[in-house]
């Protein structure tokens, strides 16, 4: 992988880091209140590293939603890496443990800033990406968890609007091409059609369908 | 072994399985050109579907709160070709004016 690709994929992120860091924070703090302790946190935040389903997973505990719900409700917010992870695997090489260990770093916006036009990633952008990500990420969370109330609620800092800002953002440059843009409307409609319905998670892997227009003959 | 401790571990594996599929089993081979053909508008699919459901969606409910302007704010940020950490501060910023309004 050559070096410049992944130092290419951390600057590309390093706006979003202090994002990442406070959301792992507040991510803390939320599991914390859901009776989710710190250690448990920090490992999640290592291991799962997927903001959204780690939120769903706490706060349906928190909620006494049970322990089926919570890890149903997460996977079903994880479901859409099924399909990204296929779309990469034709730019990860090498042996098993090396794919295994390189396609955790995949996540929404490591992915985001590395993918090209034909649909095809740069392994090693994704890799510097996601690398920055998971570091503050993870430190994020030991923040939240050690420094806790201190914090207070993000969402009066307006974190829960950086969240679709950052994906519009994302999006802005992936609308080079007539069906790009017919991708987004149709995956902006299904999202909105269906979160009236069916649980978090379903309208956006659902949301998938926009690729139809993608269809060659 | 407490329910959040099963949780995470549950969550986590599932999670890294879902990750590694593509890179594991196809890992450097190249996937049939029909394929790529839809693959290559997954990404505006899936970010236009994210963006939805982080500014208008609440559970199970659709609603128009602080997070639509701060959308707004974005979008105007990115007309005008704003760095990423300046739509990001700038979309949070109109969010918390709005809510604290």
């Amino acid at each position: 992988m050559p070096r410049r690709e992944f130092r290419d994929g951390v600057r590309a992120i390093l706006g979003l880091t202090p994002a990442a860091f406070a959301f792992g924070a507040s991510f803390a703090v939320l599991a914390r209140a859901a009776g989710v302790g710190g250690v448990a946190a920090t490992v999640m935040s290592a291991t799962t590293f997927a903001g959204s389903a780690q939120v769903a997973t706490v706060s349906i505990l928190g909620t006494g939603g049970g322990l089926a719900a919570a890890v149903v409700a997460a996977l079903l917010l994880n479901a859409r890496y099924g399909a990204i992870s296929v779309s990469v695997a034709p730019g990860f090489r090498g042996s098993l443990l090396r794919r295994l260990v390189e396609s955790q770093l995949i996540v929404d916006e490591s992915w985001a800033v590395s993918v090209q036009p034909d649909g095809r990633v740069e392994r090693g952008v994704l890799l510097g990406a996601g690398a920055t990500l998971w570091i503050f990420w993870t430190t994020g969370t030991v923040a939240g968890a050690v420094a806790g109330e201190a914090i207070g609620d993000p969402n009066r800092l307006g974190l829960d609007g950086a969240f679709p800002a950052l994906f519009l953002a994302l999006l802005a440059p992936q609308l080079r091409s007539r069906r790009a843009v017919a991708a987004a409307a149709i995956g902006a409609a299904i999202a909105f059609a269906l979160i009236p319905f069916t649980p978090a998670g379903v309208p956006i892997v659902a949301a998938t369908a926009g690729c139809l227009v993608g269809w060659r003959r | 072994m407490s329910s959040a401790w099963t949780a995470v571990a549950i969550v986590g594996v599932g999670t890294i399985a879902l990750k590694s599929t593509g890179p594991v089993l196809l890992g450097g081979r190249e996937l049939p050109a029909r394929l790529m053909g839809l693959l290559s508008v997954l990404a505006p699919a899936l970010l236009a579907a994210l963006v939805v459901t982080q500014a208008f969606a609440s559970g199970r409910h659709l609603v128009l709160d602080p997070r639509a302007f701060g959308l707004g704010a974005a979008a105007v940020a990115v007309l005008l070709r704003a760095p990423l950490l300046a739509v990001i501060v700038i979309a949070a910023a109109a969010t918390a004016l709005v809510r604290a309004l």
